[in-house]
């Protein structure tokens, strides 16, 4: 048994050897969850990694944690049977576009109403990977891929607008090369008491390369990163472009230099999720400016602990169950 | 004035009416009351899937079936002697199961031309003829109610309500059954409405001096205590057999009870019972869909919960992929299919017992699994500790399969001995200082069952094949067909820890054995009860374990020239039983959303022996 203060990301690193295409987003996520990992005090033996299906789904395997590897879209359901169990566990599902948001979708916003203590990261590459490019719910219209020569013609889901739709109690977006920003975002993840959602941005080299390039590719992501951070103006672009208040409450994208200081708009986590929802919606997708970071944090019980509080207390109300008294219980007779 | 006694030795009795009108509880406080006295019964609810169709129609029609008698009851009987209807749509769909010469108790108020349309009736039936054949008494429950019930002042709507409790005092007066204790449920239910409660006293006791005054029934019937072993005795439900049994599972093996289920009829009881028993520890959660209940389920166990996922038909087919989940990561789960008639939506509130090849090869790729049926209400608390035990000892999932009728019908139960209740030991893997290997095996094949929160077991586990011994991903030819092996093997060496199948052959060397299994069983064993009774020898057998089968299955079945196996399906175990054993098994097959009768099975048991 590592010592928590000896725990490093060897502690965390599996035997397993990972099987990513080479270059693919997943690697940089796994080298930072695996590196964070220690810093949370959190052992080995009482985190568990759930996984569905798609490339994502392997993420369990390269963790030395418990791990599940469950089937197709089910990830938050087997994750939500073992919060629920044991609320004394660091639960993590790593999800996929297609796993999270086609197959999967119900379950995702039923963990993200209840609020149970997940930790929620999905990773997002618009694309089908491990089924070899189909384009997934959450490619742009128009998509040309094997499925779809001809374009899609669906509208994408935007992963962090339908979590705040689910009544999600933490909500952010983060993108997988930004090792920094991706660390913080899932630090503050992970000690949120409750679900936390994590959409991450990764690049899928071989079937969609280059989807997020706007906002990953260094220079020109400080013109299009909009980095929101808790009770600071909403400003971009090296602080010449800002979020402000437009008619009818709508919020858009002004120069600084036009805009009157008083209507650029100040990041608030904590208040309804209205703010979240229409920054949510700033952008058509990560082809224009997009907002990164914690869109929304609030309170709220998580699911694990209201069950079994409930039972503590019916427990304290009632006695502790006697399994002669539940038989004998109601009109009984002696032969 | 006094009447004489009739004596019987058994009964049946139909309470029919709209789905408003409160038969199942009628039925219920019948019930309740027959078992103080002693008789042996049994009860079937039939209710239809509206919660409230149109009033008057035949498809709003919900009726309470009870047999009760002074010896052994192995059905709710096949046809009523008695049917109480409380309208013509009530006696328009069931009249036909009423035994010829039965009795009729119509309540004269609700036969008016409107009520009479609405059933379907061109003609008053009363005056056609029609129930010619029957003895009929015309009752004016609903106006005597309401005269009965105008002291206490309630509304006329409230007063018309309390009908079903006339109809139950006048029923208790004709079988001698005691008024206490529905006087006293009464109190307990409606003690805090002090007018409902004299409104429902009032009707009911309307009803029963009702019976005592007239001239309209001949005399009361009585149906004398029926022998039974010692003990304490209780009425239960299957639903309520079944989750004890899942509690008294957990409460000696020490794992706390994880129930996570979507609302079905009909296993959404199981959901309710155990709902209310959280100061027992147990967890139960409504999940958003029948899939993510058995994945929650699965969850639970991966944490070392007893978990259980309880469900009907379409929930299984919606929960198979899980189920192959849990085969392949070999981790204790408990699958409650609670059957019910039809593919698709079917009839939701009708039995049947066409889900055991589902159960059995329900699922892609080789995935076998134990099943295992209760025969009675009551024994649904066994098999749940059985279920339980086998799932643990084995690191399995296992089916247990139930049905609508024994779910929802009742029968005295023997209560167990709770302190004699054999324990569970979970056998949690602990760490030993060497390499851990989610994958190595016992000697009964099962493999460790680390839960997370124990150090140094760190493993993962998932649906892609795994490697012997390490459980590591595995593509390789040769370990998948081990693989594949070690999970079958594991599943048929359940049976050597099984009884062998218990055959009831008197003289040793019947010709014809009916073997069966599931709630059928009352059915059978009237029926053999009753060919034997005219001079013919039969054996008979049930099947609890239908996988793996008890050891000595092929062996009974080679015994018998003729087999008969009469099923609520189109003849699922009598294909199995020939495709395994090569045995010439005849199948009895109805599929008609009820029980099998005892007296299809009389004709089915002659026709066997003649051909």
């Amino acid at each position: 048994m590592a010592d928590t203060l000896a725990l490093n990301k060897k502690d965390f690193t599996s035997d397993q050897e990972p099987r990513w295409c080479p270059g693919c987003g997943d690697y940089a996520i796994l080298a930072a969850v695996q590196s964070f990992m220690p810093e949370l005090g959190i052992q080995p033996e009482n985190t568990v990694f759930v996984s569905g299906i798609g490339c994502s789904g392997r993420f369990t395997y390269y963790m030395d944690t418990y791990g599940f590897h469950g089937i197709h879209g089910r990830a938050p359901a087997i994750a939500t049977g073992i919060a629920t169990a044991n609320p004394r566990l660091s639960v993590w599902v790593v999800t996929g576009d297609g796993d999270a948001l086609s197959i999967g979708g119900n379950h995702l916003i039923h963990a993200l109403r209840r609020n149970v203590n997940l930790k929620i990261l999905l990773f997002n590459n618009q694309i089908y990977g491990l089924t070899k490019g189909q384009y997934s719910p959450t490619s742009e219209v128009g998509k040309v891929t094997k499925s779809t020569p001809f374009g899609s013609v669906d509208r994408p889901f935007d992963p962090v607008a339908l979590a705040l739709g689910a009544a999600a109690t933490f909500v952010a977006r983060t993108i997988d090369n930004d090792r920094k920003h991706l660390t913080d975002v899932l630090r503050q993840a992970a000690e949120h008491p409750g679900a936390a959602f994590v959409e991450i941005y990764q690049n899928c080299n071989v079937f969609n390369d280059g989807a997020f390039d706007l906002l990953r590719d260094k220079a020109q992501g400080a013109h299009n990163q909009i980095r929101l951070v808790h009770g600071e103006p909403i400003i971009f672009d090296e602080g010449t472009r800002c979020v402000r208040l437009g008619v009818n409450g709508r919020l858009e994208v002004a120069a600084v230099a036009d805009t009157d200081p008083d209507t650029i708009i100040t990041h608030d986590v904590h208040g309804p999720p209205s703010l979240a929802f229409t920054l949510a919606h700033l952008s058509q997708g990560p082809t224009e400016p997009t907002c990164i970071g914690v869109f929304r944090e609030v309170e709220r019980d998580a699911y694990g602990e209201a069950v079994h509080a409930q039972i503590a207390q019916a427990t304290e109300r009632l006695g502790e169950g006697e399994l002669e008294k539940l038989l004998h219980g109601g009109d009984t007779w002696t032969v | 004035m006094t009447k004489t006694v009739e004596e019987r030795d058994r009964v049946v009795v139909r309470f029919a009416g709209d789905s408003g009108d409160g038969m199942q509880l009628t039925g219920d406080r019948f019930t309740s009351a027959t078992a103080l006295l002693g008789n042996d019964l049994a009860t079937l609810p039939d209710f239809p899937a509206e919660i409230r169709a149109p009033a008057g129609t035949v498809h709003g029609v919900s009726a309470f079936q009870i047999q009760f008698a002074s010896t052994d009851v192995a059905t709710p009987g096949d046809h009523a002697d008695v049917l109480v209807a409380m309208n013509p749509a009530a006696l328009k769909a069931d009249l036909g199961a009423v035994a010829r010469g039965g009795s009729l108790i119509l309540n004269e108020d609700a036969f008016q031309q409107r009520n009479l349309e609405k059933a379907g009736y061109t003609v008053d039936p009363r005056t056609d003829g029609s129930l010619d054949g029957y003895q009929v008494y015309s009752v004016p429950m609903t106006s005597i109610t309401v005269r009965a019930v105008e002291p206490v002042g309630v509304s006329k709507k409230e007063a018309e309500r309390a009908k079903n409790m006339f109809a139950l005092g006048l029923v208790s007066w004709m079988y001698g059954r005691p008024t206490e204790p529905t006087l006293e449920w009464l109190e307990r239910k409606f003690g805090s409405k002090p007018e409902i409660f004299e409104a429902n006293v009032a009707a009911f006791k309307a009803g029963f001096n009702f019976g005592e005054t007239t001239e309209l029934f001949a005399h009361p019937v009585e149906v004398k205590a029926a022998p039974a072993e010692p003990g304490i005795y209780r009425n239960v439900a299957g639903a309520q057999a079944l989750a004890w049994g899942l509690i008294a599972a957990s409460r000696v093996s020490g794992l706390p009870l994880f129930y996570a289920s979507y609302p079905i009829t009909p296993a959404s009881d199981l959901l309710h019972e155990l709902s209310r028993q959280k100061n027992f520890g147990v967890i139960t959660v409504q999940a958003e869909d029948e899939i993510a209940a058995a994945n929650m389920a699965l969850g639970a166990a991966f944490t070392g919960q007893l978990a259980v996922t309880g469900t009907s038909g379409p929930g299984l087919d919606l929960k198979t992929e899980t189920i192959g989940l849990a085969v392949i990561t070999e981790l204790p789960m408990i699958v409650v299919d609670v059957q019910r008639a039809g593919p698709s939506t079917g009839m939701p509130t009708k039995t049947e017992q066409a889900d055991l090849l589902a159960a059995m090869f329900g699922r892609h790729g080789e995935s076998p699994i134990p099943i295992v049926a209760a025969s009675s209400p009551s024994e649904c608390f066994e098999v749940a500790l059985e279920a339980a035990r086998v799932a643990v000892r084995y690191r399995t999932p296992v089916i247990v399969l139930s049905d609508t009728f024994l779910q929802n019908s009742s029968e005295p139960w023997r209560l167990p001995d709770v302190a004699s209740i054999e324990p569970i030991d979970p056998m949690f893997a602990h760490p030993n200082g060497a390499v851990f290997q989610p994958y190595a095996r016992d000697d009964h094949g099962a493999r460790p069952w680390a839960i997370p929160g124990t150090p140094g077991l760190q493993h993962r586990i998932g649906g892609l094949e795994r490697e012997d011994i390490t459980g590591a991903i595995s593509y390789d030819a040769e370990n998948h067909e081990r693989m594949t092996d070690l999970r079958r093997e594991k599943v048929q060496g359940i049976a050597a820890s099984l009884p062998p199948l218990e055959v009831d052959d008197p003289a040793g060397d019947a010709e014809l054995l009916v073997l069966g299994w599931g709630s059928t069983a009352g059915s059978i064993r009237a029926a053999v009860g009753r060919a034997r009774d005219a001079g013919e020898q039969i054996a008979r057998a049930h099947l609890r374990w239908l996988n793996p089968l008890p050891t000595n299955t092929g062996e009974v079945l080679g015994r018998y020239p003729k087999v008969l196996i009469p099923e609520i399906n189109e003849g699922q175990l009598a294909l199995l039983l020939r495709a395994k054993f090569l045995v010439d098994a005849r199948s009895f097959s109805r599929v008609q959303g009820r029980p099998i009768w005892a007296d299809e099975l009389d004709d089915a048991i002659a026709e066997a022996l003649r051909g």
